[in-house]
């Protein structure tokens, strides 16, 4: 591989790395600070995309378009049709517990894709947007370096509430319940609260996403892609830790897009399989984390924040 | 109009047919094993290819291939808990739920490595389907209710009559008292697996004798199954049957006012509503 | 010899001890109640019998053997049935099944086991297919309690056994209990209802705070004034 074809992957790679570190860090703030299994990332990832998508295109023939908006402000618009759709699914799903908040955010993701894909009207089913508009003409160079500030400035957005009061609570309610229903928080609020605060960041990740591969169909936000990808990230990198899902977001990336570079090399009866075989892979892998690293490459360091008390049945 | 109604109806029976078979595992599983078993679509997928191997291959008949192709899968069902859940007993239940989509990908890309993309039959030609009182009627679709009527009788008569069977359903009651009365629950989870293994596989093989077989016709079984035990009740297999019918015939009934592509909406939105007002489901489920 | 020595044990579930320093005796074919006051270990008291608390220091010894350290299904196999407080029955199963379930371990016998318990609470055999969950609480405690003596237990743990009854059920439980200590059962007990409970017992505890009271006959403990205005509403 020449060497200027090897740099332009890697700025292609490093970028796309970090539109998932986002999502990963988004992730991190629901799942790692307040403990909301959110299956359904892959929904907020594609409402932001189609929304900004939708705002900043030329006009087209046979779907909406033509609003011809600067990309900046499809990316708020993105952030903000997100907060709608998650504050709209969090009434419903924030008080459900573990496994059930998981199945029902599937499905939310689900039921968002499959609007997408057969609102012709408004999306262009699955046809997909082209033609979006990309910052500086695409240059990837300053394209990279506005990502690699954004995600600087998500980081410290996210390691900032995780700190702050706000987040405090976050943390407590997260490892004892009762104690903070005790202490008078209301629990569902804050985790109303991360959960959208959480969706908004996708929903720019789908923004940034959008903008910078230029066209978006159904197809990138299926439950794989969008949203066992970002989990297999933040459980390597260490969930409740920012710095670890961060550099997990960027680990797992070099990884996945390590079985795209080594499927190249399958021989040719094999490459046609090449996608099954990077999913084997990407199987395998999801399930070694899980066995050896269940915490993650940096756990986080566990504070007690409320003294346990051990409630046992009956009274003593 | 009346036929219509009466054909969505035969539809709607014979899908929940399928999805019942899916369900009653899913449910079992989750209410004994304690996680939502992600993997079970593929499960099914996994089952319908070993009877295609036996037939493609190795030329039998589709029904010698249903008993060894569901023992498999239920062996195959156990190599995972023994390889990967086993290990994760004592963590989150969302741990084990991520590690059951790990291994429904494994064998999603195994299938797919060995046997292709592309879609396959268990018998090249075209059935001809006959009419009956109006209704169009597909031999094949005889042959999967059929077959679900009799698993579901083989089941109910396993968990009624069986000691297995009454330990799994106290299993799935009250895991706490269950371990207290002595109940062996690594043998109990093993039976699962394969209790779940064998109706994923059956119900695999029906649904790809009903559409086509393709890497990935069971995991987009997935969400109606789960629907199906969620509203049925969380470890009630009955509940888990009466579901699946449920969200079925909604899924079919909802095509006179909505458009197809959207009736796995209809199964999810079903659930939700389920799981914000009734929780537990028809039958009170264990969690 | 003693049935159950419970010696100076200090424990908990993991967190603080509840337990501090506390002892318990019972010989063979007692009837043995625990009472106080909410959070002073009543509970804690009767499962660290049953391995289900962390013991930190001090003995629990059974028919003479150091059961300290064993865990719960090893326990039941020695002779001590344990009957919780809530969730005690197998509710969709049916009063055979959660019988049959009771005695999954015998090898031999099982029929023979349920015929001795419908024997002793005829209600049982009536509504041998209902499903547990389905009856009143007072039947439901009948069932919890054959489900538990389907071993044949030397030894039957008691966690409030009457709570949530009425008045009449909570008769009928102590009854029943009276009728399983006849048959040969020991009995340990944690109860609220502290007055009729010491009527049929015969040695009573009383713990506070994790530590023993007071200790005397069911009869001793009744006449007590301390005891009876402090714990058995005068």
């Amino acid at each position: 591989m020449e060497l200027i074809n090897l740099l332009n992957y890697a700025l292609f790679f490093l970028t796309l790395a970090s539109v998932y570190a986002i999502l990963t860090l988004a992730l991190n703030l629901q799942w790692g600070l307040t403990g909301l299994f959110n299956l359904g990332i892959a929904g907020f990832f594609a409402v932001g995309a189609y929304t900004s998508a939708i705002l900043t295109t030329p006009e087209h023939a046979g779907y909406v378009g033509g609003f011809d908006l600067p990309i900046f402000v499809g990316a708020i618009a993105a952030m903000i049709t997100s907060s709608i759709v998650a504050v709209i699914i969090g009434l419903i799903t924030v008080r459900l517990r573990t496994d059930y908040l998981a199945i029902a955010s599937i499905g939310v993701a689900e039921i968002i894709r499959l609007y997408f894909k057969n609102a012709e009207w408004l999306t262009n089913g699955v046809r997909g947007i082209p033609g979006i508009p990309r910052p500086f003409g695409g240059q990837p160079v300053l394209l990279l370096l506005l990502l690699l500030a954004i995600v600087i400035a998500v980081y410290f957005l996210v390691e900032r509430a995780r700190i702050s009061p706000w987040g405090r609570v976050l943390r407590a309610q997260r490892e004892n319940e009762d104690g903070t229903l005790a202490a008078g928080k209301n629990t569902n609020r804050f985790r109303l609260e991360s959960f959208v605060v959480g969706s908004a960041l996708m929903g720019l990740a789908g923004a940034l996403y959008a903008h910078f591969i230029g066209f978006i169909t159904p197809q990138a936000f299926q439950p794989l892609y969008g949203t066992f990808l970002v989990w297999v990230m933040l459980i390597a990198g260490g969930s409740g830790n920012t710095l670890g899902a961060l550099l997990g977001g960027f680990a797992i990336w070099l990884i996945w897009s390590g079985t795209q570079i080594l499927a190249d090399f399958l021989p040719s009866t094999l490459s046609t399989q090449a996608g099954a075989v990077r999913v084997l892979l990407i199987g395998l892998l999801l399930e070694i984390v899980l066995l050896l690293r269940p915490q993650g490459l940096i756990p986080e360091k566990r504070t007690a924040l409320v003294p346990r008390k051990k409630s046992d049945k009956g009274k003593g | 109009m009346a036929t219509d109604l009466l054909q969505l109806l035969y539809y709607g029976l014979v899908y929940g047919a399928i999805v019942a078979l899916g369900a009653i595992g899913v449910s079992l599983i989750f209410g004994i094993l304690r996680f939502a078993n992600f993997s079970h679509g593929d499960l099914m997928t996994t089952g319908s290819y070993v009877a295609l191997a036996l037939v493609g291959w190795l030329g039998w008949p589709l029904w010698a291939a249903v008993a060894p192709a569901a023992i498999a899968t239920g062996v195959i069902a156990i190599v995972l808990d023994r390889l990967f859940y086993r290990h994760l007993r004592r963590t989150a239940p969302v741990i084990l739920l991520i590690a059951s989509f790990g291994s429904g990908l494994i064998l999603r890309s195994i299938v797919q490595i060995i046997f292709g993309p592309d879609n396959h039959v268990y018998r090249t030609g075209i059935s001809i389907p006959f009419r009956w009182q109006g209704l169009v009627i597909t031999p094949d679709s005889l042959w999967v209710l059929g077959g679900a009527i009799v698993m579901v009788i083989l089941v109910h008569l396993f968990l009624s009559h069986t000691r297995m069977g009454k330990s799994m359903r106290a299993m799935s009651d009250n895991m706490d008292l269950a371990l207290v009365s002595g109940i062996p629950a690594e043998r109990v989870v093993m039976w699962t697996w394969i209790i779940g293994g064998i109706l994923a596989a059956i119900g695999g093989i029906l649904l790809s004798m009903d559409t086509k077989l393709h890497p990935t016709v069971g995991y987009h079984e997935l969400l109606p199954i789960f629907a199906a035990a969620i509203v049925g009740g969380i470890g009630r297999p009955y509940g888990a049957i009466l579901g699946a019918f449920i969200i079925s015939l909604a899924m079919q009934y909802s095509t006179l006012i909505i458009s197809p592509a959207y009736m796995p909406a209809v199964a999810f939105t079903i659930m939700l509503v389920v799981l914000i007002i009734r929780p537990s489901g028809l039958f009170k489920g264990t969690l | 010899m003693n049935l159950l020595e419970i010696n100076d044990v200090y424990g908990g579930y993991g967190g603080g001890d509840i337990l501090k320093g506390v002892s318990l005796n019972m010989e063979a074919r007692d009837i043995v109640v625990i009472v106080g006051p909410n959070g002073a270990g009543k509970s804690t008291l009767m499962k660290s019998a049953f391995g289900l608390v962390s013991i930190r220091s001090g003995l629990v010894r059974f028919d003479g053997s150091d059961i300290t350290r064993l865990r719960p299904d090893k326990i039941v196999r020695r002779g001590i049935s344990y009957v919780p407080q809530e969730k005690n029955v197998f509710p969709t199963l049916s009063v055979e099944e959660n019988l049959q379930i009771g005695g999954y371990i015998l090898k031999e016998n099982l029929k023979k086991r349920i015929e001795a318990i419908y024997a002793m609470f005829p209600r049982l055999a009536e509504r041998r297919r209902q499903a547990a969950g389905s009856m009143s609480g007072g039947e439901r405690q009948m069932v919890a309690m054959g489900r538990a003596l389907m071993l044949d237990p030397k030894l039957l743990l008691l966690d409030e056994p009457t709570a949530g009854l009425s008045p009449a059920y909570i008769d009928q439980t102590f009854d029943s209990v009276k009728q399983i200590n006849d048959n040969g059962v020991g009995i340990l007990m944690v109860e609220q209802n502290a007055k009729q409970a010491l009527a049929i017992a015969s040695r009573g505890y009383v713990l506070t705070n994790g530590q023993n009271r007071h200790e005397d006959t069911g009869a001793g403990l009744l006449a007590n004034r301390e005891v009876a205005e402090m714990f058995l509403g005068g």
